[in-house]
């Protein structure tokens, strides 16, 4: 910049850049942006996470435009001519023992995996974040009971807990839904009260004290959003435990119902088959190995990024 | 963690034997204490889920035309007229006793059925804990020694893929090939069905049965069973207790008195496994008393792959036929397992951990 532009510009201009990444932020925007855009360096440094929030992306690309990409009907196949087919260029992951070509029904399984993971963590983060924050700034008798529940459920094997449950409910999808997240709130409890009890004592807190704020704004308007970084790491991490359990009850024939393509009810079917057609059970398991690393990897790399103290 | 400058005790000597008696008894109620309300909590969860989720068990059984004297008797029999909590108290102290009901599936007291699945989910279980702490512990003190190196990439890959696998997918795919391919192991089941009615059952662990009776054929025979689904539960927890061992002993090998040993002449190897490892062994007992219990899970989808006749084995066969006893009871016996485990693993840190010893008498 030359000593004439500069004093053409009465506001000197500074870079996208700069004005992210400065060090005073003059509105409050500027500052989540810039603390947004600051993670994102930290997260785009990493390669292998890069490479799971692509593959996470794929999957939602998936299962949103899975009527186009399937090349054939996931439901009904050719019982003459394509049972029990190998792998070929026609049917790239070969066909079950109903005909069915596996590779479309993988595709269209994407949907029933993006559903429990998406309701689970809508259903699970925010009981674990409302217990967590309120138990945490309340402190004393409600604070003690609040955890006590919290650690009897960690206690619990979650698996079994939610195998459990799903007895109880009956089979089904929406049910293996609950009995997931039933199972699996309490840990984001756990991570909310630390969080909490770091920022209760901070000074802001005492300034919106001051002002008279009541308790429950205090947790849901200052507290609350504070914790919900850790806690989104936390959930993200745990996304490839949701989709391993969810699969495990579809594997048990108690998530997903045939015929719905759901990854671990297909292995179930394939394993009828195994030693002699091993790729009607191969083919869901590596979709579902897949998209469980995804996951991890991206939770990993969101877990540098937003939470460098957790990172080691 | 500094406690600071070490403080004058005000209290006589005499008395301080005495009071350190009491706190120490005052853990142990706490410990009980805890115990306790997780089992209570654990109990309150089953009979939630056996009583009050379900259909009307009345109406289970009489149908919905039955008249209305019908359902008021049988309800009665039940119990069910009781209130909550007095069914609940009655609940508890059957099992307590033991009492977990009669199977519908095999029509035998669900206890018995238990108590002959669950010395095979045992053995199960605790090859694949010996494996996977065998391999895992030395196998994370090597990835954090060489740091970046060949190893810690290796821990980390294996790492990865045990937290993103499906177990029994993994299992499938290892009957495929090392039973129907390559011929190495023997299928599922725990042992041929040959060796099965000769065999007097002293244990129920049949490596040692067969051993005590030195039929080493039919011992033989139960290892080439057991080692595909041992192996493939150790790799599980080798994955999660190589990854923590490795952290355990970055942070170790980080701490001054390696560096004072090494000024002093020590050779390497004794730091590494005399000093440093003996130290991150504290939390790693915790790790690895925690993935027991996580094995004990992961054999329900396990022996479900290797039709292996464990706790797990019967608990999916009575959940798909809907035998709610049989379910509850093997949930309640594999839940106070877990529990314990848990909660052994917790005393265990607080005894072995000099540091938190030292904490807590200062407080």
């Amino acid at each position: 910049m030359t000593d004439n532009s500069a004093r053409n510009d009465a506001v000197p201009r500074e870079s996208l850049h700069e004005w992210l990444m400065s060090d005073r932020p003059r509105s409050r925007r500027q500052a989540s942006f810039g603390r947004a855009y600051g993670a994102w360096r930290t997260f785009s440094r990493n390669r292998l996470a890069i490479l799971g929030l692509l593959i996470v992306i794929g999957l939602v690309l998936t299962a949103v435009f899975a009527n186009v990409l399937a090349p054939y009907s996931p439901y009904i196949g050719d019982l003459r001519t394509t049972r029990l087919l190998p792998p070929s260029a026609a049917h790239w992951f070969g066909t079950d023992d109903q005909g069915r070509d596996i590779l479309s029904r993988i595709i269209f399984g994407s949907r029933i995996t993006l559903f429990v993971v998406i309701l689970v963590a809508i259903l699970a983060a925010p009981i674990g974040l409302a217990v967590g924050t309120v138990a945490g700034y309340a402190g004393g008798l409600l604070d003690a009971a609040l955890m006590r529940i919290t650690d009897i459920f960690l206690a619990f094997p979650r698996l079994i807990l939610a195998l459990a449950f799903v007895a109880a409910l009956g089979p089904g999808i929406e049910n293996a839904v609950l009995a997931i997240a039933i199972t699996s709130w309490p840990p984001y409890a756990r991570i909310a009260r630390a969080e909490t009890l770091t920022i209760r004592r901070t000074d802001y807190i005492a300034a919106v004290q001051l002002i008279g704020a009541s308790p429950w704004r205090i947790v849901w308007r200052h507290i609350m959003p504070l914790c919900l970084s850790s806690v989104i790491v936390r959930v993200t991490l745990d996304m490839a435990g949701i989709i391993l359990t969810a699969a495990g009850l579809g594997f048990l024939g108690l998530g997903a119902q045939p015929p719905m393509p759901e990854w671990g009810a297909m292995i179930a079917n394939g394993r009828l088959y195994v030693l002699d057609h091993w790729w009607v059970a191969a083919a869901p398991g590596a979709a579902i190995f897949v998209v469980s690393l995804a996951f991890n990897l991206l939770g990993d790399g969101m877990r540098d990024a937003l939470d460098p103290k957790a990172a080691k | 963690m500094d406690p600071g400058p070490p403080q004058r005790d005000p209290i006589p000597a005499d008395v301080r034997g005495d009071l350190r008696l009491l706190r120490a008894s005052n853990v142990l109620g706490r410990f009980l204490v805890v115990i306790l309300l997780t089992y209570v909590g654990l109990l309150a969860v089953t009979f939630f889920i056996g009583r009050v989720i379900p259909i009307d068990p009345v109406l289970a059984i009489v149908g919905d035309r039955a008249p209305e004297h019908v359902v008021a008797r049988v309800r009665e029999e039940l119990g069910l007229n009781k209130p909550l909590w007095e069914q609940f108290y009655i609940y508890v102290s059957k099992v307590l006793q033991g009492d977990f009901g009669t199977s519908v599936l095999t029509s035998n007291p669900v206890m018995q059925d238990i108590r002959r699945a669950f010395p095979a989910t045992f053995e199960l279980a605790t090859l694949g804990i010996v494996i996977g702490a065998g391999i895992g512990v030395p196998l994370g003190v090597w990835a954090a020694v060489r740091r970046g190196g060949v190893v810690d990439q290796v821990v980390r890959v294996m790492g990865l893929i045990g937290y993103s696998i499906p177990i029994f997918w993994l299992g499938l795919m290892a009957l495929v090939v090392f039973y129907a391919r390559l011929g190495w192991v023997a299928g599922p089941g725990r042992i041929d069905v040959v060796y099965e009615y000769t065999l007097v059952s002293v244990t129920g662990l049949l490596l040692l049965d067969t051993a005590r009776a030195g039929e080493w054929q039919a011992f033989a025979n139960a290892m080439s069973h057991l080692i595909l689904p041992a192996s493939l539960l150790g790799y599980f927890s080798l994955a999660y207790i190589s990854r923590m061992t490795r952290s355990f002993m970055l942070n170790e090998l980080a701490q001054e008195y390696v560096v004072a040993a090494r000024a002093k002449g020590l050779s390497e190897t004794r730091i590494i496994w005399r000093h440093a490892l003996r130290n991150a062994m504290v939390p790693l007992v915790t790790v690895i008393a925690l993935s027991y219990g996580g094995l004990l899970e992961g054999s329900v989808l396990t022996e479900t792959v290797f039709a292996w006749p464990g706790l797990g084995l019967y608990l999916t066969n009575s959940l798909q036929n809907a035998d709610m006893n049989a379910v509850l009871g093997a949930t309640i016996v594999v839940g106070s397992i877990f529990i314990g485990l848990n909660l052994l693993a917790d005393l265990l840190y607080q005894t072995l951990d000099p540091r938190t010893r030292a904490i807590k008498r200062a407080r």
